[in-house]
């Protein structure tokens, strides 16, 4: 039999479903091929081996009972260790939450299961998912399977790897400005970020509220649709869940597959196709941008004056909700607890607590959300980058009164090595230069592969007015058509 | 502190003039929390009331009660306030373990009511209280802290938190400062509460229980000189009751007054208001004031009620109190000011329920407002919870109606069944108090009168009717008050004539 981890999640649904393969085999064959390589990817921060194996015989037990099955049944997928999950460790990468298994189970999560999919485990991120290269997890970085030195990208690196790695063919991530796109980009898969309040937040560990969004990873844009159509959906439970029916991303990704784009208008950003990326990173996008031309797609340059003030303003809202939303690791009711050695008070407690269970980075963004939200200092700084993020939104709807989608490079490097960037906060953010402003505006964008500069991925980003998830589905399986998918060398040749 | 005396209300009030203002926490009796599905009951065992949600997991997501939305706006238009046709609930973040996120849920600047008035009578006069807003949070849970002497943390060996209550739904009602009613000012403090308190459970949307903490109230009193700018106020917390309420403006304007006397500058503060001693404590110091760090809360949708949806609410408002008492003091025949004892004493539902139970308007308020009220006086107990049910004295007053019952008879059978003896009739069957007023019966006793009272009969037999009281008394103190004195007189007049 052909090696399954090297199929898409596609193929691998309908071997099952016909019974070419049954869940067990394909599940053992992840779990053996993340035993084989992950001490080197480090794409995971726990491995739910029994319960991969449960899920995927009670799959064959359904077979066998000649139930119908979902069309990710059986199908393995890797869940960002951001969110919650019954009973299996929930850290976000981070030691203040090290050991903590949650009660309940997310909203996506439990869609995932409710389809059949196989749980393999929990991927490594940035603590909190706080981060562009997955350097800030408190359990170690991610190594891009491209370049072992080199980092997988971040938040989402884990979920991105495991891809990459052919550890799964479907990871969960989350987006708060880029954090699925980007890594999607340096490891050379497909990363989509969904429409806010497309996709259910509830049981995802906040970053921030107003901008994080889970979406599907996968190694083809037909298999990330999949992914999309089976997470996707009015959930009561979050309140900024959108009560509309969700586009037919499927279809969508399958028409574009066809590679015809006639008719279909891009939007080129001017801001982000000239100076500031690497010209490698420049080179693939343009060669991209004409492939598209000849699918029949009409490209016009669109300028979005806002754009350039997206990544300041996101580094004031993203800290100021993180401030808030990260009060709640105090030590008191779960979690790290340091000091409690019943002389200290309560205070003491919580900031010892505090002080040893948060990363660097987190800190950072602790203290620069607490003094943007001070009192004195709202203004300037929280209100006022509220009123950036209105204008951001009014050039995306402008632009889109003009095109069907707007595109540029995902980020504007390929991946970097470690340490790099670790000591200047500031060149580690511009990773996510291009990928923010869609999360202020709050529509959907994808990141597809889009050919090779110096050896390593580079990342094509495709952005759709918010609920129009299906034209970047359309227009990025076009270019995937085009351009084709991308192999990375073998790690077993590395080993 | 100081250590000369302290003034007395009458030297505070003649040399300062107060203003005042009241922050109310109404829990709301929604039968779910205010951002989960968990119950509210009261009282169950700690942490057995809880969720992903009110525990505040990493994860988890608040969706809002429209029940509790609902109450807010009703109590908002029964305080005549405007209703935010926009608005959004705010976190208000502080470090505290029994809030399990760390912040409240509440709103800040976008108040779902806002701009409203109750009036209240004092003294048979009317005062406006203008109302600033009406807010919707959330609550906290309930810190035990056990091993010291106080309860406070100061002491503790442990303290132990209940998130029973994290979450319960919780409407804050502002007022405006309320100058202007110098010497009045603790009376008008619980006028309000109590006008507050009655407005909301007309709404039944809680049970307003201030002893239960359902209903709860910061007081806020400053002094200045007349013609002068107000002066610096401090809030008291821990104000239990109605009466409490009273007491604790009262002593804050001496305590104040004591200070201003000496030139001493008043501070900004938190105090505590001790139920024991009826006077306040400092608290949390408020010079170096906390900052919230609010900022709307991005994880529920803005609240925008439909016009259409106001409108329908108002519509279905119950009469208001004061309204009612108009009503009632018109169709019992009663004065305003008389009324509003009947109110103070929380007697209208039960004289209602009297009446509705058979007895006349002036029948039912004798019992409650006279015999009734100066027991639960005396007890310390609500009205209510005396021992007599509307039923019970609505059959007392018709006994004495039938006039098997004269008055003083009636006031003992009224202290059995108070004493839980059961209802009038059996008293009377077991005690046997019935009136007597069997000729028969009574004619040795008239006879024994009259040969005991020689000087008196005499009188009588001249013409001296109005003698025959003192014959009459005395037959009814032989017959133990159980003889029918019209029957008496009639025989004394009898036998006599």
């Amino acid at each position: 039999m052909t090696d399954v981890t090297r199929m898409t999640a596609a193929q691998v649904a309908g071997l099952i479903s016909k019974g070419d393969a049954s869940a067990v085999e394909v599940a053992t064959a992840h779990l053996d091929r993340i035993a084989a390589v992950d001490e080197r990817v480090h794409a995971f921060l726990h491995v739910d081996r029994e319960g991969a194996l449960a899920a995927a015989r009670a799959v064959d037990e359904q077979r066998a009972r000649g139930e119908e099955l979902g069309p990710l049944a059986g199908v393995p997928v890797a869940v960002k260790d951001v969110i919650a999950t019954r009973g299996i460790p929930t850290t976000a990468a981070s030691k203040i939450l090290e050991g903590w298994k949650p009660p309940y189970d997310a909203t996506i999560v439990q869609r995932l299961r409710a389809a059949g999919t196989v749980m393999l485990g929990k991927t490594n991120m940035d603590e909190f998912a706080m981060g562009s290269s997955t350097e800030y997890s408190a359990y170690g970085p991610t190594n891009n399977p491209w370049d072992l030195g080199r980092i997988p990208g971040g938040s989402g690196g884990g979920s991105a790897a495991s891809l990459a790695a052919y550890e799964a063919p479907l990871a969960i991530g989350t987006d708060t400005g880029g954090s699925i796109r980007q890594p999607g980009a340096v490891t050379g898969t497909v990363g989509a970020k969904p429409t806010y309040g497309g996709t259910s937040r509830y049981g995802l560990i906040a970053f921030s509220s107003s901008l994080d969004t889970p979406g599907p990873c996968a190694r083809t844009v037909e298999d990330a649709a999949l992914l999309h159509a089976v997470i996707a959906g009015h959930d009561p439970r979050d309140s900024t869940s959108i009560p509309q029916p969700v586009p037919d991303v499927v279809a969508a990704a399958r028409r574009g597959a066809g590679g015809d784009l006639t008719g279909v208008k891009l939007g080129l950003v001017k801001e982000f196709a000239g100076e500031g990326a690497e010209p490698g990173v420049l080179a693939a996008f343009h060669e991209s941008v004409e492939a598209l031309v000849k699918l029949g797609a009409e490209v016009v340059e669109i300028s979005c004056p806002h754009f350039e003030y997206a990544l300041p303003a996101y580094y004031l809202i993203a800290p100021s909700e993180a401030s808030s939303n990260l009060a709640r690791f105090d030590g008191v009711r779960y979690g790290l607890r340091v000091g409690d050695d019943g002389n200290r008070s309560l205070e003491e407690v919580m900031s010892l607590t505090r002080e040893a269970g948060f990363g660097p980075e987190v800190k950072r963004r602790i203290i620069l959300g607490t003094y943007a939200l001070s009192s004195g200092y709202y203004d300037a700084y929280y209100g006022q980058a509220q009123k950036v993020r209105t204008l951001i939104t009014r050039d995306f709807t402008s632009a889109f009164e003009r095109v069907d989608v707007l595109i540029s490079p995902t980020t504007p490097f390929v991946a970097f090595p470690f340490g790099s960037r670790t000591s200047d906060p500031y060149q580690m953010y511009l990773a996510d230069l291009y990928t923010i402003p869609t999360n202020l505006y709050g529509g959907p964008a994808i990141s597809v592969p889009c050919g090779l500069s110096e050896g390593l991925p580079v990342g094509f980003q495709v952005m759709a007015p918010t609920m129009a998830d299906d034209r970047m589905y359309r227009v990025a399986a076009a270019l995937e058509s085009a351009v084709g998918t991308l192999t990375p060398p073998s790690l077993e040749a590395r080993a | 502190m100081t250590t000369t005396a302290l003034p007395s209300y009458e030297d505070a009030i003649a040399r300062y003039e107060p203003v005042i203002g009241l922050e109310t926490h109404v829990e709301l009796g929604t039968n779910t929390k205010m951002f989960c599905a968990c119950p509210t009951e009261f009282g169950a065992e700690p942490n057995t009331q809880v969720c992903p949600v009110c525990l505040g997991l990493p994860g988890a997501l608040p969706v809002a009660n429209r029940a509790a939305i609902e109450a807010t706006i009703r109590i908002g238009l029964a305080l005549n306030c405007d209703i935010a046709p926009w608005c959004r609930m705010a976190r208000k973040n502080y470090f505290y373990p029994d809030m399990p996120k760390n912040f409240q849920t509440s709103q800040y600047d976008e108040p779902l009511c806002v701009d409203g008035y109750v009036d209240v009578l004092v003294d048979g006069e009317t005062v406006r209280i203008e109302i600033e807003r009406v807010h919707l949070e959330e609550d906290t849970g309930k810190t035990l802290h056990v091993g010291g002497a106080t309860g406070r943390i100061h002491g503790a060996t442990e303290s132990l938190v209940d998130y029973n209550r994290a979450g319960i739904p919780l409407v804050e009602i502002v007022t405006k400062p309320v100058p202007g009613i110098g010497a009045r000012a603790p009376e008008v403090a619980k006028a309000y509460v109590t006008e507050l308190r009655d407005i909301i459970r007309s709404l039944d949307v809680s049970d307003v229980r201030m002893e239960q903490g359902s209903m709860r109230c910061d007081v806020n009193t400053s002094l200045n000189l007349p013609g002068e700018e107000w002066g610096t106020r401090t809030e008291t917390k821990n104000v239990n009751s109605l009466r409490s309420v009273e007491r604790a403006v009262r002593s804050e304007i001496i305590r104040q007054a004591s200070l201003l006397n000496e030139g001493t500058r008043i501070f900004q503060e938190t105090r505590h208001f001790q139920e024991t001693t009826g006077d306040t404590r400092p608290g949390r110091s408020k010079e170096t004031a906390t900052d919230y760090r609010y900022f709307p809360e991005p994880d529920l949708v803005p609240i925008a009620p439909d016009t259409a949806w106001v409108a329908e609410l108002k519509a279905g408002l119950p009469e208001m109190p004061s309204v009612k008492r108009a009503r009632l003091a018109e169709e019992w025949g009663i004065s305003t000011v008389d009324m509003q004892s009947v109110a103070n004493a929380g007697a209208i539902e039960l004289i209602e329920q009297t009446i509705a139970a058979g007895a006349t308007p002036a029948g039912a308020r004798k019992w409650w407002m006279g015999e009734l009220a100066r027991r639960a006086n005396e007890t310390g107990v609500e009205l209510a919870a005396v021992g007599a049910t509307p039923a019970q004295v609505a059959q007392l007053q018709g006994l004495v109606d039938e006039g098997k019952l004269n008055d003083k008879l009636a006031r003992q059978v009224l202290e059995a069944v108070v004493a839980g003896e059961g209802d009038p009739a059996a008293v009377i069957e077991a005690r046997g108090l019935g009136v007597v007023s069997d000729t028969g019966a009574l004619t040795a006793a008239v006879d024994e009168a009259i040969a005991a009272n020689p000087d008196i009969a005499a009188k009588i037999r001249d013409g001296k009717v109005a003698a025959a009281g003192a014959l009459v008394g005395a037959v009814m103190k032989t017959t133990r008050g159980q003889a029918d004195a019209k029957t008496v007189r009639e025989l004394i007049l009898e036998r006599l004539s």
